[in-house]
């Protein structure tokens, strides 16, 4: 098999991947861009484990922890959108600007987050 | 102990006393005391000792030099004669009283152990002037009196008087010890050493290149100091500090020092006809114009200061006929009657509760109240008339006697002018001496009216310094002046010819005569017009003072109360409008202008303060709206791309991420086509 | 390589395998950027799965069969099923919802196509005339082959992965439990036994 098939579907699906992240709002979908990527990679480690012929299968224990690394980071990172989503109101990436600048020298802080006021609100929908 | 050593002692105690005070003086409250009078009391007698020691017999100079200072060499070097020896006792003298009696003066000012560390360091430095055998060294000496007598003149500095007036007595003196300054490197340059008896053995020897410009240098320094036209203005003025202050400062030492330092280089100035005009014409514009402003003034303490310059004016007179004996003597008398005088007008103004003459002659009893201070104020005041046979008397007619010896042209390197122009002026003062010293008298003591609130007793200690000081007023001059010629090493006799004492006693006593009369005849004036009192009420309202105040109150408090009213109620410090003041009648149409100085002070704000402060303005100005310009356009450019590029902070993850991307992505396209 | 030399498939002469891998890989593809674009969040999830079988297939192609069902069981399994929860648990609304795109797509769209561009040309560029010799290893089993060299060469990384994933269960526990103090344990803490699957 010509190797450039299973090169260059990695090189699309990352770059889709890489699109999703850096436009889609709602950060689980956000992470979902991210296991794309990872993908994209994985196919890649075995597509050239399988050309190379390694004999310690390299490529394939190689994805074998990405997967699961991924798995953890897709743990980790679902408890901080929720925890975010818990203490913010949102899950939308561009709404977590706490650390803009806000452009003026010696300029109150910020307008007041959106979520900010109805926090308790959230909380205790998230509690029922 | 050696001689050296005991020299050595005498400025070396009070400076450890001054710095011991300073120390423990919050820590340890109750030696502040002791360590103010006993250090200074020690150099006194050490001092006397000295004095006993080195007596009539030669010169005695001790050299030690501590480190090697380039091509003109810097000794600590003591050099005792008859003048700095016996100058050194009467520094120790009133230095000694006035400790003794500020103990009482200034018993609840919670700045007393400051107070009394920078009079003790004030002290040392005066030794140190004195002892000194090297330029270097006394001018260490002298500017450190400089700056103590800015912290002293300024004690008082919650009022505005004191804050302007220690800083004009700064500033004044500064002005005179730049050139001073200057003419000491001049001299230093010429004669290869900083050393006295070098300098004088190499204008002996005609070394000095620029004797003329050199003196005259020096002269800016000596009028600062001494208080010399025209620098004199600070003196009144510095009559702000407390009273025992103006006592050390303004009579018995730092004004001494300039006259002190013109007398040790003396040779320098005969060396120069020129400067000896000049200082002739400055000692007799000193006089005559310091008695006449003395005589317009109603704070008693601003005449004393007029007095002094007044006197100074005479030293330097006798400096300009080339005597230094005479001019010493006079110093030496001056002091003890003058320390009298201001210690004693301390103890008045604590008794009547003001320190206006217009106001204690409407106030009755003030010489039952205070007998001490009438006695031997009378005294000081009589010798300060040069009247006989107080010390006063002997010493200024020493001073007439050697203006009569020039002016006859008798005296080498002397012009006969200079002669005539202090002999004139010397007499026409001991007119007016005569008059304010009358005048002071009796407006302060025997005033009619009603009592002056009653401040309590004067402390003991107060009026016992009076009294050790009336005795050298009273029999320094005649038992000594005999003996004094042996201990200046040999110059002319002094004391009083028959001429010069004809004429200036009966001078002295035509001021004296023509004041009583006109205080006489203004009498019904006086009792029919009450001034306004400037009185230190003990419970007054309205003033900053106030709550300070009651019947046993510390008396350095209802002075600075005095002053600070004294302005308040006749809108000025030197001034009463009084129409039964015996000054004002003699006076007539020269009152106003002699009240104020005639106008120098004006004068100098036209001439030089105003045009400072124009420049000062400017440069304001210019720093405010040009220079400040372009330094806010500095920081405000960078300000604004700042904010250009603050905008880009967003806060939003993705963005940034994109940026990141986009340029991992160029870099990556570099590398693929480049490499 | 050197099998490129030696014997020659021909670039125009494609195999089976190449023609199942060419349209499963589109298929891959096409589900990966529905993923990436649609806006219902749930279907967004929903072709994930189709995305990553699609991958799982790939292996299969590939010959690394254990990779596959190692994928299909972590990935579509759990993954997934984990990202569902966190759909529903932060309210992720139901439907179509226009704002699923932030305004940065078009940055995105542009830094992604670029990124594409690049990487595409430089891999074809770089791997044009290079073949995978897809049945090497027939009559071995490639999955007796990996867990062999799984657990004889890589078994200390193997076993640091364990201790990186019991400390990424502990951390997801810590970070979605609630406080003690505010309200008492909560039913969202579900998300810690899932994170403990894996």
């Amino acid at each position: 098999m010509h190797l450039v098939y299973p090169a260059v579907l990695a090189s699309l699906l990352f770059c889709v991947g890489l699109y999703g992240v850096l436009a889609r709002r709602n950060a689980i979908l956000v992470l979902m861009s991210v296991e794309l990527m990872l993908n994209a990679v994985n196919l890649n480690l075995v597509a050239f484990d399988t050309w190379l012929h390694d004999r310690l299968h390299s490529g394939q224990a190689l994805t074998l922890f990405t997967i699961t690394i991924a798995a953890a980071e897709i743990g980790i990172g679902l408890a901080i959108v929720l925890l975010v989503h818990r203490n913010r109101g949102t899950a939308d990436i561009d709404r977590l600007t706490g650390l803009a600048d806000p452009g003026q020298p010696l300029a109150l802080p910020g307008p007041p987050e959106p979520g900010a006021a109805s926090g308790h609100d959230e909380k205790a929908e998230a509690t029922a | 102990m050696t001689l050296t050593a005991l020299a050595a002692l005498v400025p070396a105690l009070p400076f450890l006393g001054a710095a011991a005070g300073l120390l423990l003086g919050r820590r340890a409250p109750g030696f502040v005391r002791p360590l103010a009078v006993l250090p200074t009391a020690t150099s006194f007698v050490l001092a006397a000792i000295v004095a006993a020691r080195q007596g009539t017999g030669r010169p005695t100079d001790a050299v030690h030099r501590l480190t090697v200072t380039g091509s003109v060499p810097i000794d600590l070097s003591l050099h005792l004669d008859g003048f700095s020896v016996l100058i050194a006792v009467l520094v120790g003298l009133v230095a000694t009283c006035v400790q003794i009696y500020s103990v009482s003066y200034l018993r609840d000012d919670p700045r007393y152990p400051s107070y009394a560390a920078v009079v003790s360091l004030f002290t040392a430095a005066m030794f140190l002037v004195v002892y000194s055998g090297d330029l270097m060294v006394l001018l260490v000496g002298w500017e450190v009196m400089g700056i103590c007598s800015y912290f002293l003149v300024g004690h008082y500095w919650e009022t505005e008087a004191a804050r302007s007036a220690s800083i004009k007595a700064f500033l004044v003196t500064k002005l005179g010890d730049v050139p001073f300054l200057i003419g000491v490197f001049a001299l230093g340059a010429d004669a290869g050493t900083f050393r006295i008896s070098g300098i004088l053995k190499a204008t002996a020897e005609g070394r000095l290149h620029h004797p003329t410009v050199i003196a005259l240098l020096l002269l800016a320094g000596v009028a600062g100091k001494s208080a010399q036209f025209p620098l004199h203005t600070w003196l009144p003025d510095a009559m702000a500090g407390p009273t025992p202050v103006s006592a050390l400062i303004h009579a018995a030492t730092m004004v001494a020092a300039g006259i002190y330092l013109v007398a040790r280089l003396l040779p320098v100035f005969t060396a120069s006809a020129a400067a000896l005009a000049v200082l002739a014409a400055m000692s007799a514009v000193t006089m005559v114009g310091s008695g006449l402003a003395a005589l317009a003034q109603d704070d008693i303490k601003r005449v004393l200061a007029y007095s002094t310059i007044g006197q100074l004016g005479y030293m330097a007179g006798a400096l300009a006929v080339g005597n230094r004996d005479a001019a010493v003597f006079h110093l030496l008398s001056h002091g003890a009657f003058k320390g009298l005088l201001f210690l004693g007008a301390g103890v008045v103004i604590h008794a009547a509760g003001t320190n206006s003459l217009t106001a204690m002659s409407r106030t009755g009893a003030l010489r039952k109240r205070v007998p001490d201070a009438m006695w031997t104020m009378g005294l000081a005041l009589a010798a300060l008339a040069a009247l006989p046979p107080l010390s006063g008397f002997f010493s200024k007619e020493s001073v007439l006697r050697a203006a009569e010896h020039a002016s006859a042209g008798d005296t080498a390197h002397v012009p006969s002018a200079v002669g005539w122009t202090v002999l004139v002026a010397g007499l026409v003062t001991a007119v007016l001496t005569g008059a304010y010293a009358t005048r002071l008298f009796l407006l302060a003591f025997l005033g009619n009216g009603p009592d002056a609130p009653d401040h309590g007793r004067q402390p003991v200690t107060m009026t016992a310094v009076l009294w050790v000081l009336a005795i050298p007023t009273l029999a320094f001059g005649g038992l000594t002046y005999r003996k004094l010629p042996d201990w200046f090493g040999g110059g002319g006799p002094l004391g009083p010819t028959l001429v010069t004492s004809v004429l200036g006693t009966g001078l002295a006593l035509v001021g004296v005569l023509v004041t009583y009369g006109a205080w006489k005849a203004v009498a019904a004036t006086r009792r029919a017009v009450p001034i306004g009192a400037v009185v230190a009420e003990p419970p007054t309202e309205g003033s900053a003072l106030a709550d300070h105040l009651d019947a046993d109150s510390e008396p350095a408090l209802i002075e600075a109360e005095a002053e600070d009213r004294h302005k308040e109620v006749y809108g000025d410090v030197a001034t009463a409008h009084d129409p039964g003041d015996p000054g004002r009648l003699l006076l007539g149409p020269l009152h106003s202008a002699a009240a104020h100085g005639f106008r120098l002070d004006a004068a100098y704000t036209a001439l030089f303060v105003r045009p400072v402060l124009a420049a000062a303005s400017l440069v304001r100005f210019l720093d405010r709206d040009v220079v400040e310009t372009w330094v806010r356009g500095a920081a405000g450019a960078p300000n604004l791309l700042g904010a250009a590029v603050r905008k880009a902070q967003t806060g939003n993850v993705q963005t940034y991420l994109s940026a990141l991307l986009a340029g991992a992505v160029v870099l990556a396209v570099l590398v693929a086509v480049g490499g | 390589m050197i099998h490129s030399a030696t014997h020659h498939p021909g670039f125009l002469s494609p195999t089976g395998v190449e023609i199942t891998f060419l349209l499963v890989g589109l298929a891959t593809l096409g589900a990966a950027v529905v993923t990436v674009t649609t806006r219902q969040l749930v279907h967004a999830a929903l072709w994930l799965v189709v995305a990553l079988g699609g991958i799982a297939v790939e292996y299969l192609l590939l010959t690394a069969e254990f990779i596959a069902w190692v994928q299909v069981l972590i990935y579509v399994g759990s993954v997934v099923v984990l990202l569902l929860f966190g759909l529903m648990l932060t309210k992720a609304p139901i439907g179509h919802s226009p704002d699923a795109d932030s305004e940065n797509r078009w940055v995105a769209l542009a830094v992604a196509l670029a990124a594409a561009g690049t990487l595409v040309w430089v891999v074809a560029d770089a791997f044009r005339s290079t073949w995978i010799d897809v049945h090497h290893g027939t009559g071995q089993s490639a999955t007796k082959v990996t867990g062999s060299s799984l657990f004889r060469f890589w078994v200390l990384p193997f076993e640091a992965l364990s201790v990186l994933l019991l400390a990424a269960l502990v951390g997801a526990i810590v970070l979605s439990r609630r406080r003690a103090d505010v309200l008492p344990p909560a039913p969202d803490g579900s998300t810690a036994p899932h994170g403990k699957d894996r």
